[in-house]
């Protein structure tokens, strides 16, 4: 491990590609609260290396939030009960102080946040806040600071970066603010990205765009993205690894091929057959998963799935209501794991779920791949 | 019946008349000049000519990007915005020149459900009353008859009857949706303008409402003006989708058509940039037609066709003139000078001879522009067919 107290910034140069850059391990968030303790994450372990991508999927209050602002130390500890362990290129960020925090935060770690006109200074210009993030982690002068700000935004793809620099949010659209921040989270090349969802409150159109320029500014900087979402396309096309988190636990990890093609936890089947899709069956109805998202005050017992899930009786016994189920291998692929007591969810997801959603990819219509892989606007004749 | 096997209609929608028309609908907002005299410096056309129909117990979908219009336009429907111009006409009468007090029957007949469930509902009334305001003003039951009718409305829902003595906050924001739900359910209304109703809502959650909103539909017979920028959302909903670009409609057709054979090269950046489930299954991005930066401003849109500053395909034509939004289908309406499926656009624009001008779009002595260019709000019997550039008929 590094010693920080030598070293300002991380070093990553003793690494190797096979360490992942960021580990968390058995990580727990509890906020106390006057109704009583709120349980936001409960044991939740996961990895990404340099140059991955990891999507994190879930309703709000899955706590796929939470635990990402635990790896920049932004929960105020005098409300947070934290425990478990979150290493950020070998250092412990858990307990760690102020003094070993600031160095990582924005310089090594950098976030972006879902509502760039709420996490952007209306006061400040674009520029001056860009250049603020530059010069606590760079002793440079401003004149340098400001070029360094200039470049970054014409990297993100904003026209005329010299005139924009000095424009106030509330001049950019929201697109172009957006993309502000992505080049403010960028402006110290960090090896970890945070984006909570980046893209939700924005146009398809735009989304494409922010989506290409985090990939190709992945491939720059070698970063390891964490992308938070709840759109399965957009993990789909960006994540590497998927991890579904329901209830503040981790229900199921693995590669997004694996995860996305071979479920086996009904809350992700529940995901998938809940959104329709652009080239699916009008006439099918949308199966929702019925009921709400848990309260984290009063957690279900057992699995914190059960009262949503419509596959209940096919476990022996109360087995779901009483037990939690642990995060154990699936039966597909490797990696991948799940959270589940049913004993054959491989044979239900392509007998039962993948008829509904998706009938063109059962077994003997062909290959999956065929008439998916062009523009939609290219089939059909 | 010519060559236009391409455009098969939608089944449905064709043979009931429209419950509403709306006819080159306009609304400008005016940007004033601060101090005391208010001047008028420019206008913000949010809304420019926009002209469609949505038949009888069927939906249309307005999709667009952010600022393209389309909340806007069902804000002109249900008259919480008077139309600059136009006209919108509900079962036979012109909706967009009624005053207030001519207007009251009709809001019966017109209800909206609004995006955001959480600003929506008045959180100091209860369920009850949210539900029950619009009876008591319409007079449509006797007040004592109020309370039984918001219970039923509640378990058309699918909420607890039993809840009708709560405050908003005591639910959840799609069980809020529901209670906005049934509050435009009250008083049975023909049409109803739902403004990205879902968009606000978890994903899990989302199916519900749509699907109860696809319930209502059938059993009550409602049409919908169905708002969303979710194009998978809006497919699943809607037999027919019109797509918007800064205040103007540049497509309209029958799902099918629209989403498998879009002819304006906007639709298709648009469809391409949705990122799909399925792309795990192939891994990577999906091509992409890239559009170059953004939307240009409304209060000074670009000349001619308004969205030439981002297509591809522009030539000279397209700044001089603005595209007619042709009928290119039975049910098949684009707006472009060179419309035609991704990769099979003309080279000329086929525009030029109806439009009376040369194919730089100058005008052109020779040519006399052609009188059957409508700019109705329905579709037409006879349309201009592409391949043949002939009129044909249906």
């Amino acid at each position: 491990m590094t010693d920080l107290s030598t070293t300002p910034s991380l070093d990553d140069g003793a690494e190797t590609s096979t360490t992942p850059y960021l580990e968390v391990n058995t990580l727990t968030v509890r906020f106390p609260t006057h109704d009583g303790l709120v349980q936001a994450v409960t044991d939740l372990s996961y990895s990404v290396q340099r140059g991955q991508t990891l999507g994190i999927v879930g309703e709000s209050g899955s706590g796929k939030s939470v635990s990402s602002m635990a790896i920049l130390g932004l929960h105020d500890l005098r409300s947070t009960r934290l425990e478990g362990s979150i290493k950020v290129g070998g250092q412990e960020i858990i307990g760690a102080g102020q003094s070993i925090m600031r160095p990582i935060r924005g310089a090594d770690v950098a976030m972006i946040f879902q509502d760039p006109l709420t996490a952007l200074h209306p006061f400040f210009s674009i520029g001056a806040q860009i250049i603020e993030a530059y010069r606590i982690h760079h002793k440079v002068s401003k004149s340098t600071a400001k070029k360094k700000a200039i470049e970054m935004l014409d990297l993100v793809g904003i026209p005329q970066a010299r005139s924009r620099v000095d424009d106030y949010p509330h001049q950019f659209s929201g697109g172009m603010r957006q993309r502000a921040m992505i080049a403010m989270a960028l402006v110290n090349d960090p090896k970890l990205l945070i984006a909570d969802e980046p893209t939700t409150a924005l146009d398809v159109t735009v989304q494409a765009q922010i989506l290409d320029l985090l990939q190709e500014l992945q491939r720059e900087f070698n970063s390891a993205i964490i992308m938070i979402t709840h759109d399965l396309g957009v993990v789909a096309e960006m994540a590497d690894e998927v991890l579904v988190m329901y209830g503040g636990r981790a229900v199921e990890n693995g590669p997004t091929r694996e995860i996305l093609t071979h479920p086996e936890m009904p809350y992700t089947w529940g995901l998938l057959s809940s959104v329709p899709d652009v080239s699916a069956d009008t006439d099918a109805r949308l199966i929702p998963i019925p009921g709400n998202p848990p309260s984290l005050l009063n957690p279900p017992t057992g699995c914190a799935f059960h009262p949503r899930c419509t596959h209940v009786d096919k476990v022996p016994g109360e087995l779901c209501a009483n037990q939690l189920p642990e995060l154990l291998p699936g039966s597909h692929g490797t990696g991948h794991t799940k959270r589940c007591h049913l004993s054959n969810p491989e044979e239900i997801y392509a007998m039962e779920i993948l008829p509904a959603i998706a009938p063109d990819r059962l077994p003997g219509t062909g290959d999956p791949v065929e008439g998916v892989a062009g523009t939609t606007t290219e089939e059909g004749r | 019946m010519t060559e236009v096997s391409d455009h098969a209609a939608a089944p449905g929608p064709d043979h009931t008349d429209p419950v509403l028309k709306v006819h080159n609908l306009r609304k400008y907002f005016p940007v004033k000049s601060s101090g005391l005299l208010q001047r008028t410096l420019a206008n913000v056309q949010a809304v420019d000519g926009v002209s469609f129909e949505i038949p009888q117990g069927s939906a249309l979908g307005l999709v667009g990007e952010s600022g393209c219009g389309k909340s806007t336009t069902g804000r002109l429907i249900t008259r919480l915005h008077e139309p600059t111009s136009g006209s919108i006409e509900f079962e036979g009468r012109d909706m967009a020149k009624l005053k207030r007090r001519e207007l009251l029957p009709l809001r019966r007949e017109v209800q909206m459900i609004f995006q955001d469930p959480y600003s929506s509902l008045n959180p100091r009334h209860t369920v009850g009353a949210i539900i029950g305001t619009p009876l008591e003003v319409h007079n449509v039951v006797p007040k004592k008859k109020v309370l039984e009718r918001v219970r039923e409305l509640l378990e058309v829902v699918g909420l607890n009857p039993e809840h009708y003595n709560r405050y908003p906050s005591e639910f959840s924001g799609g069980q809020r949706q529901r209670i906005g739900i049934a509050r435009a359910l009250a008083l049975q209304p023909k049409l109803l303008v739902a403004d990205e109703p879902v968009s606000a809502l978890d994903v899990s959650i989302q199916a519900q409402v749509v699907n109860l909103l696809q319930d209502v539909q059938k059993e009550f017979g409602i049409a919908f003006l169905f708002i969303a920028h979710d194009l998978a959302v809006v497919r699943h909903f809607c037999p027919e989708i019109a797509v918007m670009y800064l205040g103007k409609i540049v497509e309209i057709a029958d799902r099918e058509t629209l989403y498998n054979r879009p002819h304006h090269p906007y639709t298709q950046a648009l469809l391409s940039a949705v990122p799909d489930v399925k792309q795990a299954a192939v891994g990577g991005r999906r091509d992409r037609i890239m559009l170059e930066g953004d939307v240009p401003s409304p209060i000074n849109p670009p000349s001619g066709c308004r969205f030439r500053t981002r297509c591809s395909l522009a030539k000279e034509i397209c700044a001089k003139v603005e595209p007619p939004l042709l009928q290119i289908g039975k049910r098949h309406k684009v707006a472009c000078h060179f419309p035609g499926e991704l990769g099979k656009h003309p080279e000329t624009p086929i525009t030029s001879r109806l439009l009376g001008v040369d194919e730089s779009g100058n005008p052109d002595p020779g040519a006399t522009p052609s009188p059957d260019l409508s700019d109705g709000p329905g579709f037409a019997d006879t349309w201009v067919d592409l391949d043949r550039r002939t009129v044909a008929h249906g």
